[in-house]
C-alpha cells in the first residue's frame, strides 16, 4: 500500500490547498491522469460492476462489458460458475467476443481461431503442430501460459463484480456495513429486467460520479420532481457515507413533506412548474419498505449507482469511452415476485429517469456544460465544494450538502496517491 | 366507408391513405417546427406512445427510453419540456419513407415507416440523431386519422446526450 500512496505525477500534479473542497479541473482533461486511473482505480483494489447476474442466467451465457475502457467478458460455465476475463486474445490482442451477449461452449478468436474455455483457459491453437510437419508453435509452447487475463469475480445481490487486484476485500466489506445493508434492501431478491438503454455524454466519467452524488443540485436543476413534490430538500432525508466516504446514499422520506419558506421565497427555477399532472398515473406508487425511505440513490465507487425512487428500481453503470466521453447504461429492474400492477407502476415511473427521464434528462447535458466551461482554464483553477461544510461526514436531515462529492474525492485522492 | 361496388371502396381506400400520409407528415412537421403542443392531438385520447430500442422491442421489454399511456401523459411531457426541463436548444429534421400501410378493419390501419432524424444544435453541430421505424396502429373512425399506438423503434439503444423532443 505504501507504493500506492506515492504520487506518481509528483512533479507535474499537486492537489491544491483546501483538500477535498477544491477539485482541479485538470482532473477532467489530463491524459496522464486518465491513464493512471486505469492502473490505480480500474485495475486497482476496487470492485467494478460487470453485469447483472440475469445477463448470464444460463450455462454457456456470456456478456461483454467494460472496466474503465478495458473490454471484459463475463461467462457462466457448464458447472454454473461465473468467470470474467479481459476480452483480448492472448495472441495478437484482438477482441475475442464481438457480440454483446450470447451463448457458447467455447470462446474463439476469429482472427487465428485460438479457442478458450469459458473460464478463459486456452484450449486450442489452430495449426499448433504446423501443416504437414512444417511451421507450428515452438516445442516449449505452453497453453497454460497464454490464457485470457482473468478478473476475480464475486456475485453479489444479483450483480457480478470483478476486480484485477488480489488485495480487494470481499464486496460486503468493500461496501461497509451500512452500504451493504442498503444494497441488500434494494437488490437482495431475484431480479427481473424490465428494460434498458444507454446514453452517451460528452464529458469525463468523474463528472457523472460527482453528479450522481450531488444532492445539492437535485431539486434545483431537476425541477420536475420539485414541482410535483416528489423529492425536495425540505423532505426528511439525508446522506449516509461509507467509512472512507467514497460510497454514499442520498435518501428522502416523502411522508414528512412540508412547504419550506426557502422554496417559497427563493426565485429558483424549480418554483415555475404547475403542480398538476394530466397523466397522474405516472406517479402511482406503493410503499415498498417499512423504513419510510421513498427515494434513494446509492453511489458505489468507482462507477455504479443504484436507484430506488418511488418504485423505480434501476442500476446505472457509467463507463468511460475516452477522457471526454462517458456512456451511461440504465438497467430497469423489478422483482420476480412483482404483480402485474406493480410492474405497471414501475414501468410508468421509468419515465422519470433515463436519457429521456422527466426528472433526470438534464444530467445528460449538465456535465458537458462543466466540461466545456472549464476548457482553457488556468492550471490551478478548481471546483469550490464547501456546501454543507468542509469535511466528509454523514448528513442527517439535510441534503443541501456536497459531502458525498467530497467523499468521492477523498477516496479518489487516496487510491490515486494524490492525498 | 363507402359501400357498393368494389371499385368505389378501393377509391375511398386510396383517399384515406392520402389522409393518413398527410397526417404522418403533419405529425413530424409539428415536431420539427417546434409546435410541440400539437403532438398529443395526433393520438386518440387513450393512445399509446413509446420510444424503445430495437433490441428491447424484440425482447418484449416494458421499458424503453420513454412512453406515454394516454394523451394526459403526453401533455405532461410537453409541459415539462416547456417549463421544467433544461437542455441546449436544438431542432430535429425528420425524413421518412412512404408509409407501408395495411388495412386491418373498417376502423384501423397498421403501418411501418422508416425514418431518420437529423439534429441541429444551436452552435450549428448537425448529426444523425435517430434512425429506425415507426410501428403504428391508426384509428380512422373519427374526423381525422389518429394514432391508437405509435411505437418508435430505434436501431440504436444509445441516445446521444438526452432525449426531450418526441420522435
Amino acid at each position: 500500500m505504501t507504493e500506492i500512496a506515492a504520487n506518481p505525477l509528483d512533479n507535474s500534479f499537486q492537489w491544491p490547498e483546501g483538500g477535498v473542497t477544491r477539485v482541479p479541473y485538470r482532473l477532467y482533461s489530463d491524459p496522464d491522469i486518465y491513464a493512471l486511473e486505469h492502473e490505480r482505480i480500474f485495475r486497482g483494489p476496487v470492485w467494478n460492476f460487470l453485469c447483472l447476474e440475469i445477463d448470464i442466467a444460463n450455462e454457456g451465457d456470456f456478456k461483454t462489458t467494460f472496466v474503465g475502457e478495458i473490454p471484459v467478458i463475463v461467462t457462466r460455465d457448464a458447472n454454473g460458475d461465473v468467470h470474467a476475463m479481459v476480452n483480448r486474445c492472448a495472441h495478437k490482442g484482438s477482441l475475442v467476443c464481438l457480440q454483446e451477449r450470447g451463448n457458447r461452449e467455447h470462446l474463439t478468436c476469429v482472427y487465428h481461431s485460438w479457442t478458450y474455455d469459458l473460464d478463459g483457459q486456452l484450449n486450442g491453437v489452430a495449426f499448433r503442430n504446423g501443416i504437414r510437419g512444417k511451421g507450428g508453435m515452438p516445442k516449449d509452447f505452453d497453453p497454460k501460459k497464454h490464457r485470457l487475463e482473468p478478473l476475480r469475480v464475486q456475485v453479489y445481490c444479483g450483480m457480478v463484480f470483478g476486480t484485477f487486484s488480489d488485495e480487494t476485500v470481499p464486496v460486503p466489506e468493500f461496501l461497509g456495513e451500512d452500504m451493504d445493508r442498503h444494497v441488500r434492501r434494494n437488490l437482495g431478491r431475484p431480479l427481473k429486467l424490465l428494460g434498458f438503454h444507454s446514453q452517451v455524454m460528452k464529458h469525463n466519467w468523474k463528472l457523472y460520479a460527482e453528479n450522481v452524488r450531488d444532492s445539492y443540485h437535485a431539486t434545483l436543476l431537476h425541477t420536475f420532481y420539485t414541482t410535483f413534490k416528489v423529492n425536495r430538500l425540505d423532505m426528511d432525508g439525508g446522506i449516509r457515507l461509507s467509512d472512507d466516504g467514497w460510497h454514499s446514499i442520498s435518501y428522502a422520506k416523502r411522508a414528512t413533506l412540508d412547504e419550506s419558506e426557502e422554496y417559497a421565497n427563493a426565485k429558483v427555477h424549480s418554483a415555475q412548474y404547475d403542480s398538476q399532472l394530466e397523466g397522474p398515473e405516472m406517479l402511482d406508487a406503493w410503499p415498498e419498505f417499512e423504513d419510510g425511505i421513498t427515494h434513494s440513490i446509492q453511489a458505489v465507487f468507482p462507477s455504479l449507482a443504484i436507484q430506488l425512487t418511488l418504485n423505480s428500481l434501476a442500476v446505472r453503470h457509467f463507463v468511460p469511452r475516452g477522457i471526454d466521453r462517458t456512456e451511461l447504461f440504465w438497467m430497469y429492474l423489478g422483482y420476480e415476485g412483482d404483480t402485474e400492477e406493480q410492474t405497471r407502476m414501475r414501468t410508468n415511473q421509468g419515465n422519470l429517469t433515463g436519457a429521456g427521464g422527466l426528472v433526470s434528462l438534464e444530467d445528460g447535458c449538465i456535465n458537458e456544460f462543466v466540461e466545456r466551461g472549464t476548457r482553457g482554464s488556468a492550471a490551478d483553477a478548481a471546483e469550490f465544494l464547501e456546501m454543507g461544510g468542509l469535511d466528509v461526514a454523514p448528513s442527517e436531515g439535510s441534503r443541501a450538502t456536497e459531502t458525498s462529492i467530497r467523499g468521492f474525492w477523498q477516496g479518489y485522492r487516496n487510491i490515486m496517491g494524490f492525498a | 366507408m363507402a359501400v357498393g361496388m368494389a371499385g368505389i371502396v378501393e377509391i375511398d381506400d386510396a383517399l384515406l391513405r392520402v389522409h393518413i400520409e398527410d397526417m404522418f407528415s403533419d405529425y413530424v412537421h409539428s415536431i420539427d417546427d417546434d409546435r410541440i403542443e400539437a403532438w398529443p392531438e395526433y393520438f386518440t385520447e387513450t393512445g399509446f406512445y413509446q420510444i424503445i430500442s430495437r433490441e428491447g422491442f424484440e425482447a418484449g421489454h416494458a421499458i424503453g427510453v420513454l412512453h406515454c399511456d394516454g394523451r394526459g401523459m403526453m401533455k405532461d411531457r410537453v409541459k415539462a419540456m416547456r417549463e421544467a426541463n433544461i437542455f441546449e436548444p436544438h431542432c430535429y429534421c425528420h425524413v421518412m419513407e412512404r408509409p407501408r400501410l395495411h388495412r386491418n378493419s373498417a376502423d384501423t390501419y397498421s403501418a411501418r415507416t422508416n425514418f431518420i432524424v437529423n439534429r441541429t444544435m444551436q452552435n450549428g453541430d448537425m448529426e444523425t440523431y435517430a434512425c429506425g421505424k415507426y410501428l403504428d396502429l391508426i384509428d380512422v373512425s373519427g374526423d381525422t386519422p389518429r394514432f391508437r399506438r405509435r411505437i418508435v423503434v430505434l436501431d440504436s439503444r444509445r441516445i446521444d446526450i438526452l432525449l426531450v423532443y418526441p420522435l
